[in-house]
């Protein structure tokens, strides 16, 4: 019997050596292991062994079992591995094959920039607000210091559709409707359209964005005004910009000031791009004027505070060297397609 | 404003500074520089020679040879100029030197053009003698050289001396861009005196002494000014025996390098006066003054008046005009009269300096229809204190010029003059508003060199009067600010109460529309907001169509764009022609823009302005993909329920039966459709289009960014496919709207999977199927149930004509 056993164990294990596909494998899995397999009959023989034998033979047939089962599963596992292996390799694809894209629009540059101002302003706890594109004269001119005879309202070339509406010539307008609502402190910008009287060429278009910002509170210095506007230059052009504040004039501010950046292309060397001088003129600024404040019906011996007025355009062709103010209002796909 | 910086150390004797450092630091305290041009560019080795003899060229008819003595030696130049004669002082430019232009004129070469030693036709010669143009100017600046050849100096120059510097050319032209406030610097004494501040050096005012001769002014003329409102102030002054000459070469290199082009000694010296004053003047041949009387009134209505330049003028009773006994002599504050304008045989002079209403003269010069120099800075409101002592510097010239004799005294007009302004001395307030620690020495030191008096005693500043701009402490703040230097004010971030970064939720659901826009394909446009009035018959509004009441600009840059836009698709649909025309292939685009509507017209109120978010596309697309996007996008603000569609629209420009207005819980909040293929045609677009409109305010109240879990569900789900056969007039929508009413509570989803049109199906038919699916939230569905809902749906749909397949 042993013998036997012996000589079904050695044929099925020259079985599974010879075994060259999974199909075979289950073959010699059947024949010896299976309801009408050898060892199976082995074991239905057993009525013809001994009473006292039959536990050891039991034995025998079962250890038997336990080895070719754990050949023929090792055997199964190697050749399930083969398998793969050689699906694999017939499934090599070519990966520089043009890609399956979902073909996003893009954003138009001027978005691109304003969502940049807006998470910097944001971030510094200022709440955007939004004012109303047709104006009225007052809050676009006279509640700014510019009455009615005042010779700026005729250099910004305002276009009017009465004698006392007109399409706002600066987001500025915004500043007064905030200051209105009496709410203190402000922390505010104001993005939106403004419009005046220019030609379209390279440089000018009659219609084009601008952002306001507005602080006002108690003890708000010009100090505040270059630290908050210094901090803002940085984080849009890079945080080695220097920045660069000259004097200037607005009726609605004073002190007043304009502001340069260090040109971010050659670091303030001098170059093409900021026409040699190193520095880009940027914005206009200053701290309100307690007219402007007595106006709106907030205290100035009590509150202080600053604005700017930024082009959103300016900064746009600029940190994107677009050349041509004509591109951002043509909407060209293969303009748009660069941002 | 141009000024030679020469003219400007005549008041600042004691600056010493590159042209850099001079631009950069008045720049910086506030007199911006916009540039500045070196007016001996290119001009090296120039120097005074004299011709010493003259001879015929031995090879050529038009050339001469001359021996030029150019100081320590005598060279040779051959030259082809007509107009020199032995013994003529020329500019010389010797070999290896440069001049800065052609002799021709024209534009000057960047780098100049270098002059070398040679042979003209055999003969050697060692230089050139040089024309005006040569020499980068022309005969308007320098009116003595000839219209051909060379420059021919005076006798008075030295022979071997800078001829560069002779002719006036070692100096710096600085362009200054003046700020509105700053009246008192539009002229060379005030730039001067903020050169003086920047730099903290003294400042030399000129001294103005006039003679006159022993006559009473008031014996030659009498001034009535009746507006005393719109002239503050009128000065008149005579000059007598009035030799007409050039002005000395001085003056007219000043004002050459002003651009002011010299003409004779009295013009030159009344336009010298305007550029160092700031004041312009006018003289007026007193011959020709009726009367001997001057009137200041206003004109009256339908006046025609013509000024010195030959043209009519049509005035009105707010122009204020300069009159004699009888007639008009002038335009206040613009320009002159043909009746009394100097001509070469004057002989007595009537010099007026006078200070105008600023606003009025602005208005007048746009009605009348011509601004001037004066003009210009009249309408800036000027200084009356400064009129009289432009005049008297005037006269001062006239005299130190030998250009006549000066009638004794000065008839002045004026009403009450304005005080100066005087405000307490406040050092803390000025530090606080700056955030800066400036001593109060420090800005007693800046106060005294812009000629605001302190008076210790009682703490206050006087403010001069040619300084309109300081009215209040935060003016005087400024003027510490600035001469203490903006760059040195410290950073500060603002401390104080925190606040909340806020973007609203308009803004935010704005964002949501680009965002989603964007994943769909679309890329943002801009459009403007004014448009042609023609837009409305390209879109083929009907004529009553209330999108026709636009707002119309009153002064709009040409009727293109005259109207604020009521439909945002004209907009669009240029775009995309624009895309198409450029052969650009499959173009989606979307823009986010206002519309205007206004409330009556004409606008009484402000209108209302309501964003447009607007989709237009072409290629390959069709109407439902843009239904998709509309869908995402309201999936993307929490809007979950089902739009309607009501294919009733009713809009012209798009095609009648591709179009459909947006419908959300009952209220219109857009529409999309194909665009009408006549309405294309007008845009020159040569393919289908397809173009949604989603109003922004009425989307927001529905919108919303709050989310809820609503559970996964247990049990599951029943299916039952039905299919049928459909009259085509039935839509889709009606279906669903029957499924939907009848499925009762269990009805989780329906989906259309198959439609088909065309031979297998009868005429007038199509084939539809719908997956419809049914779900308890509680429990396991019975068939009973599902059966029961299945009935209702299909008794529903039996009555719509729409026959059950098996």
């Amino acid at each position: 019997m042993k013998e036997k056993l012996e000589q079904i164990k050695a044929e099925a294990l020259r079985q599974i050596e010879a075994s060259d596909a999974l199909e075979k494998l289950n073959e010699v899995k059947v024949n010896y292991l299976g309801k009408k397999g050898e060892l199976t009959a082995v074991l239905k023989s057993m009525k013809d062994v001994a009473p006292e034998d039959r536990p050891k033979v039991g034995q025998l047939v079962n250890e038997t079992r336990a080895e070719i089962e754990k050949v023929l599963e090792a055997s199964v596992k190697k050749m399930e591995r083969a398998v793969r292996e050689a699906k694999l390799k017939t499934e090599v694809i070519d990966v520089t094959l043009p890609s399956k894209k979902n073909k996003m629009g893009h954003r138009h540059p001027n978005t691109i920039a304003l969502e940049e101002v807006e998470r910097i302003f944001i971030g510094m706890g200022y709440e955007v607000v939004e004012g109303p594109d047709v104006e009225k004269d007052y809050y676009n001119f006279e509640a700014l210091n510019i009455p009615a005879d005042h010779p700026a309202k005729d250099e910004q070339d305002t276009f009017y559709i009465t004698g006392d509406i007109l399409l706002r010539t600066q987001t500025s307008s915004t500043q007064v409707h905030e200051m209105e609502k009496g709410k203190l402190p402000i922390r505010m910008i104001a993005p939106g359209r403004v419009f005046r009287a220019d030609e379209v060429d390279a440089t000018h278009s009659p219609s084009f964005h601008q952002i306001e910002g507005l602080v006002i509170d108690r003890h708000i210095t010009f100090a505040d005004l270059k630290g908050t506007l210094a901090e803002f230059a940085r984080e849009l052009f890079g945080e080695n910009t220097k920045v660069k504040f000259r004097p200037h004039h607005f009726p609605f501010t004073e002190p007043s000031a304009e502001m340069d950046v260090s040109c971010f292309k050659c670091g303030g060397k001098g170059c093409r791009f900021c026409k040699g001088e190193g520095w880009i003129e940027i914005l206009g600024c200053g701290m309100v004027h307690p007219h402007v404040l007595e106006m709106s019906g907030i205290d100035p011996e009590e509150y202080t505070g600053f604005a700017f007025g930024v082009g959103l355009e300016r900064i746009a062709l600029l940190k994107y060297e677009i050349d041509d103010m004509r591109l951002l209002y043509e909407n060209d796909i293969r303009f748009l397609k660069q941002f | 404003m141009n000024t030679a910086l020469s003219w400007i150390k005549a008041y600042v004797p004691d600056l010493t500074c590159t042209d850099q450092e001079y631009m950069d630091a008045m720049t910086l305290s506030g007199t911006k520089v916009e540039g500045y041009a070196r007016l001996d560019k290119n001009l090296e080795k120039i120097v005074v020679g004299q011709i010493k003899k003259i001879e015929k060229h031995p090879d050529a008819d038009k050339l001469i040879v001359c021996q030029v003595d150019i100081g320590d030696e005598e060279i040779q130049i051959v030259t082809g100029a007509p107009n020199v004669k032995e013994g003529d002082k020329v500019p010389v430019v010797l070999d290896g030197g440069k001049v800065a232009g052609g002799h021709d004129g024209g534009p000057l070469p960047e780098e100049g053009i270098s002059i070398k030693a040679g042979k003209l036709r055999g003969v050697p010669s060692n230089g050139m003698m040089c024309s005006i143009e040569e020499l980068g100017s022309d005969r308007n600046f320098y009116p003595e050289a000839p219209e051909m050849g060379i420059y021919i100096f005076g006798d008075d120059v030295q022979v071997g001396a800078d001829a560069v510097e002779e002719l006036g050319l070692r100096d710096t032209v600085f362009e200054y861009e003046v700020t509105s406030n700053r009246v008192d610097c539009y002229s060379v004494i005030g730039i001067a005196r903020e050169a003086a501040a920047t730099f903290r050096k003294p400042f030399v005012l000129p001294e103005v002494t006039v003679k006159g001769n022993d006559e009473k002014v008031e014996d030659y003329i009498s001034v009535e000014v009746q507006d005393k409102e719109l002239c503050p102030r009128y000065c008149a002054r005579v000059c007598k025996n009035i030799k007409i000459a050039p002005s000395p070469k001085w003056m007219q290199r000043r004002l050459a390098a002003s651009g002011i082009r010299p003409i004779n000694n009295l013009v030159d010296i009344t336009n010298y006066v305007m550029e160092e004053y700031g004041q312009p003047m006018h003289a007026f041949d007193l011959d020709t003054i009726a009367g001997h009387k001057i009137i200041v009134r206003r004109a009256k209505d339908g006046d025609v008046f013509r000024t010195l330049d030959g043209q009519d003028r049509n005035l009105d009773s707010d122009v204020l005009m300069i009159c004699d006994a009888e007639k008009e002599v002038g335009i206040a504050g613009i320009m002159g009269g043909e009746n009394s304008m100097i001509t070469d045989s004057v002989t007595t002079v009537l010099f007026e300096a006078a200070t105008f209403n600023g606003a009025n003269i602005r208005k007048s010069a746009k009605r009348v229809g011509l601004r001037t120099d004066a003009s210009g800075k009249f309408e800036k409101g000027l200084d009356p204190y400064n009129a009289e002592a432009a005049i008297n510097r005037a006269c001062q010239l006239i005299e130190e010029l030998g250009c006549g004799e000066v009638v004794g005294g000065m008839v002045d007009v004026h009403g009450e003059m304005k005080e100066k302004v005087v405000l307490p001395f406040e050092p803390e307030r000025y530090n606080s508003l700056l955030g800066t620690d400036v001593s109060e020495q420090e800005m007693l030191n800046i106060f005294k060199m812009i000629e605001v008096d302190y008076d210790a005693e009682k703490r206050t500043l006087t403010v001069p009067t040619f300084r309109q701009d300081i009215l209040r402490q935060c003016d005087i703040a400024e003027e510490v600010a600035r001469f203490y230097g903006y760059d040195k004010i410290p950073t500060t971030l603002p401390n104080g109460e925190a606040t909340t970064g806020k973007l609203p939720f308009k803004l935010r659901i704005e964002q949501k529309a680009r965002d989603i826009a964007e994943y769909c394909g679309f890329s943002q446009g801009m459009c403007y907001s004014f448009e042609s009035p023609k837009v409305f018959d390209k879109l083929l509004l009907s004529a009553d169509d209330p999108a026709r009441q636009a707002i119309t600009i009153a002064n709009p840059l040409g009727e293109d764009f005259s109207i604020m836009r009521t439909v945002p698709l004209h907009g669009m649909l240029t775009s995309l022609a624009t895309n198409y025309n450029r052969r650009n292939k499959d173009v989606r685009l979307y823009e986010l823009g206002n519309i205007y509507l206004p409330k009556a017209l004409p606008l009484t109120e402000l209108p209302e302005e309501r964003m447009q978010f607007t989709l237009g596309m072409y290629g390959d697309c069709d109407f439902f993909d843009m239904k998709g996007v509309v869908e995402e996008f309201f999936e993307s603000v929490g809007m979950h329920k089902k739009a309607v569609y009501d294919s009733n629209a009713g809009r012209n420009y798009l095609h009648p039966g591709r179009q459909a207005n947006i419908e959300y819980e009952g209220t219109l909040v857009g529409y999309l459709g194909e665009v009408h293929p006549e309405v294309c045609d007008n845009y020159d677009l040569k393919t289908r289009a397809y173009v949604a409109v989603l109003d922004i305010p009425a989307i927001l109240p529905f919108a919303t960014f709050d989310r809820k879990y609503e559970g996964i569900a247990k049990y599951p789900a029943v299916l039952r496919d039905i299919s049928m056969v459909v009259p085509k007039t039935v839509m889709a929508g009606q279906i669903e709207a029957v499924i939907a009413q009848r499925g009762g509570k269990i009805l989780e989803d329906y989906q259309l999977f198959d439609i088909y049109e065309g031979s297998q199906i009868k005429e007038g038919f199509k084939s539809m199927a719908y997956s419809i699916t049914f779900r308890a939230k509680d429990r396991t569905l019975e068939e009973a149930d599902v059966a029961s809902a299945m009935k209702k749906i299909l008794n529903g749909l039996e009555g719509m004509g729409i026959e059950l397949r098996s």
